[in-house]
């Protein structure tokens, strides 16, 4: 029998230890964050942390075992781990794949409401020229259906979209005629027009509902303001209509946060928790169309915001706690990133940006816009995300505009300053159209930006509870699970 | 108990001398399949010789201690083997040796686990290897193998390919492999090997084109560090290539089921061994947590390697949370359930080998012996301190508790 070697054997001399990129900040007096290239975080010393910079690290010592396993270092004559790490970006990055899997008509900007904030200015109901053409309608469905995505999603917005419901008849059928992709349908709606019809309608082409719902009746129609101030109830009646008749996964809700709603996060979760939905969207304000023009966006600051979400989320938790299965959204989905490599193609996170790569927009008079927020910014006058009009642009002519590819191309956290060596790269995204919108600036200077700082805080908060509270951490792990 | 599953003839004569060795299959005697010249009837009394003879059989194989009288007409091809192997049964498959009458039973029909020694060879030398390696020129046996494969039932359900290394010669292997592609192609394949050989694009190239419609590669990985992993197999540089390996099957869309033996060296790291796994591997197919046999280097190695399974039963419970939490199977082998955390007997699983299976007395009065892996009754068993028969009054107590 030969004999068998000691440990120390199979140990790399220090010549033969490499770093491998890695980004890290400071958490604490003695203690630094690391993340490793595909986002894995690990906590060092500061000692720890100096000594593996400097490569003064052993087999056997400890420190190496812990970067050996976090992927901070490899063997300079080993391949594995770069491949290791290669597979897994690209199995996180693979989104990209799906190219403008969204497509979202705006049938009309007419609106039976009048919100202060509306992201959407508003045109007052009987102004028919304010409506998408059929003739409009099917050129966007031209390009829809040239984009390379097997699937694609045609989601109708307005204004309020139900009061130009013919169209979105003739746009699903068109679509339906069409072969060649999967298709799914969203209607996003008030509810305030929900009848029979509509929901038939949804029930036989298989529609999902989307709305919104701002928390208990007070709130939600002093945000939503219309003739009868009885926008909360409509809402409310019109998601148990359609849960009902389509059943309780075809319908959801989505909030807005106004400064009203800060103090009220508990009441506007338990709101969410009553109607029987399985989870909530905790959103902050966006900074577009009418909501900067009456100055609502500048009423409450990052902070603020974060203290109502970190709130919000708590009482999530206990609600999980006490038993009943309910989840803030956002949070799921930075998890998932945080925890798994799955592709998640989210809009508003991800780098290359979801500007056009992700979803198109075709307004009701035919312009093309590169995001939702892009066509709020033209209606007070910002062109910066126009990128054509369905008459005389191809699905390629936008995709490959010189705006697009400036916007992406300027904004990608993979090389921007302060986010190219930011801890939670990998799981951040970049917002072109937010930065362009407060800061005049696809990029953006992040200290400045409230997006930034709402995710440091947000992944920051994820973070400590999945470290210190394992009961909670236990729950959020299941978001996060496939 | 423990099969024979090797041992020397009594008796033998008639095999002509332009070859070495032969695979035999045994028959019953009335058999009325289609013969194969490979094929034996197979006798334990002389009645049993008589019908053969009477029956036209050129070949006879006898078990039975007692010396047979044969007819002197009979001109055909014997083999007497003594009473001990009397398991042997219709359909099963022999390998012998000419000259020295050694042979060994290389597949049985009524078994759920037949496994095929491919060869003694291999590039890692792992301290608790249960087959240690041996650098000699077997690879006669990859001939053996392919003549048996052509007389094994189609309807067998599963076949393990074991070493040694399994890829030592790697062409050779693949076609094997491309035989039970095509002769058996009911039934699922898995190959141990360290994987180093799929480092080698041209290897993993070559196991993908095989096209096997269920053929798993199951590899060892012992932590999610080089020199600790590279130690436990005693060969630098075995981590980077069994990792390389890996990646390159799945990314050829390959099943892989990663191995884990545990003992004094792998089992106080399984927890972060099984979170590295479901962090960065959540797409191989499967993960086995296997308790160690103790025989081969094991024993050798003892000192080393013994770990009472009940010291590392909460890592392991903990290893299989992350695991199942990334979706990604788990089962723990080998170790009975008296000795494992309640949370992992839903994945606990009677995984060893009939032939060297069996249970200690403590387990005649144990509920769960039916869905209990019981021991190895190979080497020098171990037993851990915990084994103890769950009973409904345990049950009991422990609820109290
Ligand atoms: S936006 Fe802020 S949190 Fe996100 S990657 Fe950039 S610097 Fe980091
Ligand atoms: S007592 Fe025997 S049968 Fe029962 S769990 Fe233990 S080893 Fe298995």
């Amino acid at each position: 029998m030969a004999r068998f070697l000691p440990p120390e054997s199979f140990g790399a001399a220090t010549g033969d230890i490499a770093l491998l990129p890695f980004n890290f900040e400071r958490s604490g007096a003695n203690q630094y964050l690391v993340a490793n290239l595909v986002g894995d975080f690990v906590r060092l010393t500061e000692d720890e942390l100096h000594r593996l910079v400097d490569l003064q690290v052993r087999p056997g010592d400890g420190l190496y075992e812990k970067a050996y396993a976090a992927h901070l270092l490899t063997g300079t004559n080993q391949k594995a781990q770069r491949q290791l790490l290669a597979a897994r970006l690209r199995s996180r990055m693979s989104f990209l794949q799906q190219t403008t899997p969204l497509h979202i008509f705006v049938v009309t900007l007419r609106c039976e409401h009048s919100c202060p904030y509306c992201q959407v200015s508003r045109q007052s109901t009987d102004r028919s020229r304010f409506d998408m053409s059929e003739q409009t309608a099917m050129r966007a469905l031209d390009i829809a259906f040239a984009s390379p995505t097997a699937r694609i999603k045609i989601e109708f917005q307005g204004g309020e979209p139900l009061l130009n419901f013919p169209l979105i008849r003739t746009i699903v059928a068109a679509a339906k005629q069409r072969s060649g992709k999967k298709l799914d349908f969203v209607i996003a709606s008030n509810l305030a027009l929900l009848d029979n019809t509509v929901l038939e309608f949804c029930k036989e082409n298989d529609v999902l509902l989307s709305t919104s719902l701002d928390g208990p009746a007070d709130l939600h129609n002093q945000n939503r303001p219309r003739p009868g101030a009885n926008s909360h109830e409509l809402a409310v009646a019109g998601i148990r209509r359609a849960r009902e008749v389509l059943g309780p996964d075809k319908v959801g809700a989505l909030m807005t946060t106004t400064e009203a709603s800060l103090d009220r996060v508990d009441e506007i979760i338990d709101e969410y928790l009553q109607l029987g939905l399985d989870g909530i969207f905790l959103r902050p304000l966006s900074p577009f169309g009418f909501a900067i023009k009456t100055k609502q966006f500048a009423k409450y600051d990052a902070q603020k915001w974060l203290a109502f979400y970190e709130r919000g989320l708590r009482r999530v938790l206990e609600i999980n706690r006490q038993g009943t299965p309910f989840r803030e959204f956002y949070a799921a989905l930075l998890l998932t990133r945080m925890l798994s490599d799955r592709p998640i193609g989210y809009i508003d996170l991800r780098s290359p940006a979801g500007a056009g790569l992700g979803a198109l927009v075709y307004n009701y008079d035919g312009s093309v816009f590169a995001s939702d927020e892009g066509r709020m910014l033209a209606e007070t006058g910002d062109d910066a995300f126009r990128l054509g009009h369905v008459e005389h642009d191809s699905y390629n002519s936008l995709i490959l505009s010189d705006k697009l590819i400036g916007a992406i191309s300027k904004s990608l956290t993979q090389c921007a300053p302060e986010c190219s060596t930011c801890v939670y790269e990998s799981h951040c995204g970049a917002d072109p159209v937010y930065h362009h919108a407060t800061q005049g600036d696809a990029l953006g200077i992040k200290p400045l930006s409230a997006f930034c700082a709402r995710q440091k805080g947000i992944m920051g908060l994820l973070l400590d509870i999945l470290e210190n509270s394992p009961e909670d951490a236990a729950i959020l792990r299941r978001w996060a699970a496939a | 108990m423990t099969l024979p599953l090797y041992g020397t003839a009594s008796q033998s004569s008639g095999f002509s001398s332009d070859r070495t060795r032969s695979v035999l299959r045994l028959r019953s005697p009335g058999s009325t399949a289609e013969r194969d010249v490979a094929d034996f009837a197979l006798t334990r009394t002389p009645d049993d010789v008589r019908r053969a003879i009477e029956a036209d059989w050129p070949s006879i194989f006898v078990v039975s201690d007692a010396p047979i009288n044969f007819p002197g007409t009979f001109r055909g091809r014997l083999v007497a083997v003594p009473t001990k192997y009397d398991y042997l049964g219709d359909g099963d498959v022999i390998g012998f040796d000419h000259v020295s009458r050694k042979f060994r039973t290389l597949y049985r029909r009524n078994s759920a686990h037949n496994s095929f020694l491919v060869t003694e060879r291999c590039n890692n030398y792992c301290l608790m290897c249960s087959q240690p390696p041996k650098a000699v020129d077997d690879r006669w046996i990859l001939s053996e193998i392919k003549e048996s494969l052509a007389l094994i039932d189609a309807a067998t359900r599963a076949l393990t390919f074991t070493g040694g290394e399994t890829l030592s010669d790697w062409e050779d292997f693949i076609a094997v492999l491309k035989e039970c592609r095509d002769r058996l192609p009911a039934t699922a394949v898995q190959v141990l090997t360290n994987g180093r050989a799929f480092a080698d694009s041209r290897i993993v190239d070559a196991w993908r084109d095989i096209g096997h419609p269920n053929l798993m590669a199951a590899i060892p990985v012992y932590a999610p560090v080089d020199h600790v992993h590279d130690h436990v197999v005693q060969a630098k540089g075995a981590f980077d290539e069994t990792m390389l390996g890996i990646l390159k099957l799945k990314d050829r869309g390959q099943r892989v089921e990663i191995r884990i033996v545990l003992h004094a060296l792998t089992a106080p790291i399984i927890e972060d061994t099984g979170k590295w796994i479901a962090r960065n591997l959540p797409f191989v197919d499967h993960v086995a947590l296997m308790g160690l046999e103790n025989t081969g280097f094991a024993i050798a190695n003892d000192a080393m390697l013994w770990m009472d399974p009940m010291d590392y039963g909460d890592g392991l419970a903990r290893a299989v949370e992350h695991l199942s939490a990334a979706g990604v199977s788990a089962s723990v082998y080998n170790l009975p359930k008296c000795v494992l955390p309640k949370s992992v007997w839903p994945h606990a699983l009677q995984s060893i080998s009939d032939w060297k299976n069996g249970f200690v007395e403590e387990c005649a009065r144990c509920d769960e012996k039916s869905t209990c892996s019981g021991f190895f009754t190979t080497g020098r068993p171990r037993f851990s301190h915990g084994v103890r028969a769950i009973t409904a009054k345990r049950k009991l107590n422990e609820l109290a508790v």
